[in-house]
């Protein structure tokens, strides 16, 4: 199984560390909704089919990413950072994919 | 009852042709309804359906099974079986399964090779062998058999081993359960479907289930692809499939993940290793079957999957564990290779129980660990059916425990399931 991380291209599933169901809300830190904060802990979607889950490239630029695989048949759809505004700019995969394009 | 498969039937048998051989269970249509639907037709489901006739005189049950009996896990473990957990509710729950293991093969009247060879588990370290000790107490407190090793006698023990200093993770020493060891996997879906067949089950296969019949919250019965079948009682025993069948019920999120493991088998060795052996360095255990093959496993690939099959990094770290411990297996060839789905709960232990809704019951979380846990699981689950409250045995693995701070983490991992 490679993972095609937005910094490095595709790399070994080994090379990353799996955190699981990514469509969890962490609870704000200050919230006592012990309802909210045990669901955010214990509880998973686990669907058969696309599911949308946090990896980290700890083998690698450590990037956390929001994966969109496929647990019928482990082909993934879709790779993208996290955070909507992280990774953006001068390391940011597409500005690199832009420099190439000039070249 | 009559024995059914004794000395004098497979005489008789043998002088009139072998032709007279009932089937070991029937192939019934499905009726309308029954008293009990047990979705599952694995170890588990099998076991449930057979105590609840036996122990509780419910007969007019249904198992459905998605595919063929026992194409799921209870076929595609490495078959070892033991009791030797750290936490009391684990091991009271899985000591009293060994008790009904160390009778099953008469119970059933069907050979399940139950064959106590025992288990060792191998410590790299000192701080790793006084953890052994300590779980070793543990179990010996509550009545279950366990006695440390140390490398001399563990030698004598598996003479393949590499035990010297130079090994990549020397041996220190071991835990040993002897009353653990191997059963027969498919022996044991086959025993307990024809004992629950003779007093009146019907084990419906190809009857895949599609959706829940409701009245408001409350289950009463099952559509599936051989039509609607209703039930005062729906129990769910579908282990690494319950993710999909609490959604059919419209229970989208549970302490579970879907993961697959996988398991290899080499060719068949002369007589190699009479016991099981688990590597404390890593993530292995390995037996020798009767046939020669030697059975072994390791990690979970580590990702939610329902495929049934994994990938090759898991492959590669199965193998190197191996060498690690027996380096004269370098040359031996692996036969095959396989998955399964697991139901990986977040503390690592099962849940049995009543509900999440009314009519329903639960029966799932049971990691990789399922199999031996065969016969005390549908002893409890059928116990809970049939009384609508949990033995004490299963008390304790209840859905809401998480919610509850009530988590019983033998391996002290946390609310993550890849490391359970």
């Amino acid at each position: 199984m490679l993972i095609t991380c937005p910094y490095c291209g595709p790399r070994d599933v080994i090379e990353f560390t799996y955190q699981g169901d990514g469509n969890r809300e962490r609870p704000d830190p200050a919230s006592q909704n012990f309802e909210a904060w045990n669901a955010y802990v214990y509880d998973r979607l686990n669907p058969a089919g696309d599911h949308n889950e946090i990896w980290q490239h700890s083998g690698g630029c450590r990037a956390h990413l929001k994966v969109v695989r496929n647990t019928l048949t482990h082909e993934i759809s879709s790779v993208v950072f996290t955070r909507g505004d992280h990774g953006r700019g001068d390391h940011g995969s597409a500005a690199r994919g832009k420099a190439e394009d000039k070249s | 009852m009559m024995a059914e498969y004794s000395a004098f039937s497979l005489l008789a048998n043998a002088l009139k042709g072998n032709r007279d051989w009932k089937p070991a269970w029937r192939k019934p249509d499905p009726k309308a309804s029954y008293d009990v639907i047990i979705i599952g037709g694995g170890g588990h489901g099998l076991a449930t359906a057979y105590y609840l006739a036996k122990e509780h005189g419910i007969t007019n049950v249904a198992v459905l099974e998605k595919g063929w009996l026992g194409s799921g896990n209870v076929g595609r473990n490495t078959t070892a079986v033991r009791s030797n957990y750290l936490l009391p509710a684990n091991t009271r729950f899985y000591e009293h399964s060994m008790k009904l293991w160390e009778n099953l093969s008469h119970e059933l009247n069907y050979n399940v090779m139950f064959s106590q060879r025992g288990c060792l588990n191998l410590a790299h370290t000192p701080a790793q062998f006084d953890d052994y000790a300590r779980r070793g107490n543990a179990m010996r407190h509550l009545g279950v058999d366990a006695e440390l090793m140390t490398p001399a006698q563990i030698k004598r023990l598996i003479p393949a081993l590499d035990i010297s200093d130079s090994a990549r993770f020397p041996v220190v020493g071991g835990l040993m359960q002897r009353r653990a060891g191997t059963a027969r996997h498919d022996a044991v879906a086959w025993g307990y479907a024809r004992g629950a067949d003779r007093r009146g089950v019907d084990i419906i296969e190809n009857c895949e289930v599609t959706g829940f019949l409701r009245d408001g919250d409350r289950i009463t019965g099952v559509s599936t692809s051989r039509g609607d079948i209703r039930a005062k009682k729906v129990a769910v025993a579908v282990a690494g499939s319950t993710g999909r069948v609490m959604q059919l019920a419209g229970i989208d999120t549970m302490p579970i993940e879907s993961h697959v493991l996988q398991a290899f088998v080499t060719e068949s060795l002369k007589p190699f290793i009479d016991t099981v052996v688990t590597f404390g360095m890593g993530h292995f255990y390995m037996s020798q079957s009767d046939k020669g093959g030697l059975i072994y496993g390791g990690d979970i690939d580590g990702y939610n999957s329902y495929a049934q099959r994994g990938n090759l990094p898991v492959v590669d770290e199965v193998m190197s564990e191996m060498l690690a411990l027996f380096p004269g297996l370098a040359r031996v060839r692996m036969l095959r290779s396989w998955g399964g789905v697991c139901d990986m709960s977040m503390d690592g232990s099962p849940i049995i129980t009543a509900g999440p809704l009314p009519g329903m019951y639960l029966n799932c979380g049971w990691c990789y660990g399922g199999f031996k846990a065969t016969p005390a699981s549908g002893w409890c689950f059928a116990w809970t059916i049939a009384k609508d409250q949990p033995h004490d045995l299963n008390a304790p693995f209840t859905l809401d425990r998480f919610h509850r701070g009530l988590v019983i983490d033998d391996k002290g991992q946390g609310a993550n399931p890849r490391l359970h």
